[in-house]
């Protein structure tokens, strides 16, 4: 403070009021924002490193290593764990898994949400009962719907064995037959996450200014012709963010699939995260684990960034 | 200000009396040896009898303190590399030996027995069956101190065998056995628990036929990557009579989606006929059962897996686990004088009797009383070879491609000779 008003008045007369100025601007600037980065970043940018940063580093680095995890990775293998990752068919099959979550994600979950966002939302009664309802799957933890379900889907006690048993047919085990377990999950999926995005449907909806549809109304427009040309254009920010949120929560399934089946039978319901742990963790085959987790972590920035770039642009 | 600094005085007087408090209570806490054990074994009531031998040698030893940490079986081998290189890491844990163990034993973070066994001329060596020792030896040390051994047998419901015709004492060859399987499915009863879900339930079979198809020397063969290794022709020749057995649909309704104790509890329900199991069946399908009870003891027999027409196994080949204690680098010294102790004669006599297992101190096998287990236990003296789980063995990657392989091969997803050659194609890239 001494040295800029010692400045100031060594000055000549004609400079000192701009040099003033600016002084006082940096001073302000100063005053109030680098305390607050000194304060305020360090333990952020500490966290993101250590937790973020350099476990991604250090990913990229085991990948080139064959390396079980004991002792430092000395065995470099280059490229090899990645070609093995890509030639691995169950790989495959995780990939296929994980687009047709998010197909399904696409196609049916956020329709399922928003039809059922619009009916919550209009003053029907118990429309709060409903919301509670629909919400409640989104608030249980992964594991414990995975458990419940796979209970559900047991074929010797679980309600699905009563409901075929009830009809007079042989219960199916859905979980335990390669081409049903996916669709079975899939059911689970939507189930559980469709309250999420209806939340989000009701807000969007929420804010949309009611005398827009009100002017519709009046200019005669039918239930649908609202829905189509009012209330869906209005509500595109929502969707697109919802759209977001599925494509990057299909893309990292893995704890309601654990219970499930745990990527099985014969990997028919691997996703890649499964896969990653079934194949790179519990094999202890950390350099290959990490190769899953570098590619995960391409395809998710890859996806991310085009996403947000190409469709939320303007959002 | 005087006022503030008197009381900062204080203050400081009180922290330095809290620092000594400390320091003395670390300086209590050095001279007491802390053992931490490290286990995944989840039935109470064994817990309960080593907890009983913990404490008998607490009383024996002053100032050693044991601390038992139960980690469940699949959480356990994920969380093992990580917790070794840590401060963490347990004095002692499970081990079932095989390629895990060597891994382990590779990266320095283990302490080795083999001094320990060795003092006073081999006092404790002497104690113990020379199999379980070898079983858990590389490079002429010894990485764990023997606990138990076991053999996988087929365990069977006498009464549905009876209601199916079917004597139990001429299943001698494969073909005797997949006749009883055609036989129990034609009385309707479905002839086998299986728990594809786990898939190391599965490999079971594989790993039998192929022990008894290649033989011992062909098994030593392959691991020594002579010729086509585990792709050579015994081995898939093992897959083909497992792939036959598979087309016969002889496992209850949903089994690759079923878990190891989905399965005992189907056999222990008597809802299946055979299990290809541990020597502990008796009490595990007991135990998950639905009623909780299980079959009778009575109605329960035990055949050991069949010979295969015109190829080297025999019956009397064994294929089931040796277990032991791996002790880590900066355990207490009394870590040794502990499991010198569990595995004396006396203590494995009691735990043959009260937690059941199969011994491996000598002599302390007269201690089994289940009749069952007897049997086992007479299997296990009278072998040819043991042969330790494959899934261990061979090393958790090429173990678990063996799991994966079995369910491929069992339920027609895989042909037996592509399953061979992926096994083979695991073991060369660690084996190189």
């Amino acid at each position: 403070m001494n040295t800029t008003s010692i400045l100031a008045k060594s000055l000549p007369a004609s400079g000192a009021g701009i040099t003033g100025r600016t002084n006082r601007r940096r001073r302000s600037f100063a005053k109030s924002k680098w305390p607050v980065l000194v304060v305020f970043l360090p333990p952020a940018l500490l966290l993101f490193t250590v937790l973020v940063i350099l476990p991604m580093g250090e990913a990229a680095w085991y990948s080139f290593y064959n390396w079980n995890g004991y002792g430092l990775p000395t065995q470099w293998v280059g490229w090899r764990n990645y070609q093995l990752v890509l030639r691995n068919s169950a790989f495959i099959q995780a990939l296929i898994n994980n687009g047709l979550i998010i197909l399904v994600s696409l196609a049916l979950q956020i329709p399922l949400a928003l039809w059922l966002a619009t009916m919550v939302t209009t003053r029907i009664r118990g429309a709060l009962f409903f919301r509670l309802i629909f919400f409640l799957p989104y608030v249980l933890a992964d594991v414990a719907a995975g458990m419940i379900w796979r209970f559900v889907y047991d074929g010797d006690f679980g309600l699905a064995a009563g409901i075929a048993h009830f009809f007079g047919f042989e219960a199916p085990f859905l979980l335990a037959d390669r081409d049903t377990a996916m669709y079975a999950i899939l059911a689970v999926v939507v189930w559980k996450y469709f309250g999420f995005h209806m939340m989000l449907f009701i807000a969007g909806l929420q804010a949309i200014d009611k005398s827009v549809l009100e002017a519709a109304d009046i200019d005669g427009a039918s239930g649908w012709q609202k829905f189509r040309l009012v209330t869906l254009p209005l509500l595109g920010s929502t969707v697109r963010l919802s759209v977001f949120f599925a494509v990057v929560g299909s893309l990292h399934l893995f704890d309601m699939i654990m219970p499930l089946t745990g990527g099985g039978p014969s990997n028919a319901t691997q996703t890649i995260v499964t896969f990653l742990y079934n194949f790179g963790v519990t094999r202890m085959q950390i350099g290959f684990g990490s190769a899953v987790g570098v590619i995960l972590f391409v395809i998710c920035v890859t996806l991310a960034f085009s996403y947000k770039r190409i469709f939320m642009r303007h959002d | 200000m005087a006022i503030i600094r008197t009381d900062g005085i204080r203050r400081f007087k009180v922290a330095a009396l809290g620092a000594a408090a400390l320091m003395a209570s670390a300086a209590v806490a050095a001279a007491e040896s802390v053992i931490t054990w490290m286990y995944v074994e989840a039935q109470p009531n064994v817990i309960e009898v080593w907890r009983g031998i913990a404490e008998q040698f607490e009383k024996d030893h002053p100032g050693v303190k044991i601390e038992m940490k139960f980690l469940e079986n699949q959480a356990f081998k994920a969380k093992i590399p990580t917790l070794l290189q840590s401060s963490e890491a347990p004095s002692m844990f499970y081990t079932w030996g095989g390629g895990v163990l060597k891994a382990q034993a590779q990266t320095g973070m283990l302490r080795d027995v083999t001094g320990a066994l060795d003092a006073n001329g081999g006092a404790w060596r002497n104690t113990i069956n020379a199999a379980a020792v070898d079983a858990l030896t590389f490079d002429d040390k010894v990485w764990a101190a023997p606990f138990r051994t076991g053999v996988v047998a087929f365990y069977y419901n006498k009464e549905l065998f009876q209601k199916a015709g079917v004597d139990a004492s001429t299943i001698k060859t494969w073909g005797n056995f997949t006749d009883a399987v055609k036989k129990l499915k034609a009385a309707g009863i479905t002839p086998i628990a299986g728990g594809g879900g786990d898939k190391w339930p599965l490999h079971f079979y594989w790993s039998y036929l192929a022990m008894r198809q290649a033989g011992h020397q062909g098994f030593v063969d392959a691991k020594a990557g002579k010729g086509d290794g585990f792709a050579s022709e015994p081995f898939v020749k093992a897959g083909e009579y497992l792939a036959e057995l598979g087309k016969l649909e002889p496992f209850q309704n949903g089994y690759l989606g079923a878990t190891w104790n989905d399965a005992l509890a189907a056999f222990g329900d008597g809802r299946a006929a055979i299990i290809l199991s541990f020597e502990n069946t008796p009490g595990t399908q007991a135990v998950n059962s639905t009623s909780g009870k299980g079959l009778p003891v009575e109605n329960i027999g035990r055949f050991p897996f069949p010979a295969l027409d015109g190829a080297p196994g025999v019956v009397t080949d064994n294929f089931g686990g040796i277990n032991g204690w791996t002790i880590t680098k900066n355990a207490p010294p009394e870590t040794e004088e502990f499991l010198k102790y569990f595995s004396s004669p006396d203590v494995q006599r009691k735990l043959a009797r009260d937690a059941k297992i199969l011994p491996v101190a000598k002599g302390a096998s007269d201690a089994v009383s289940d009749p069952l287990l007897k049997v086992a236990a007479e299997a296990i003296a009278n072998e040819t070879w043991h042969q330790n789980f494959l899934d261990q063995d061979l090393g958790p990657n090429v173990g678990a491609v063996v799991n994966d392989m079995s369910v491929a091969i069992v339920s027609g997803q895989q042909s037996p000779a592509d399953a061979a050659q992926q096994i083979q194609d695991a073991f060369s890239l660690e084996n190189p």
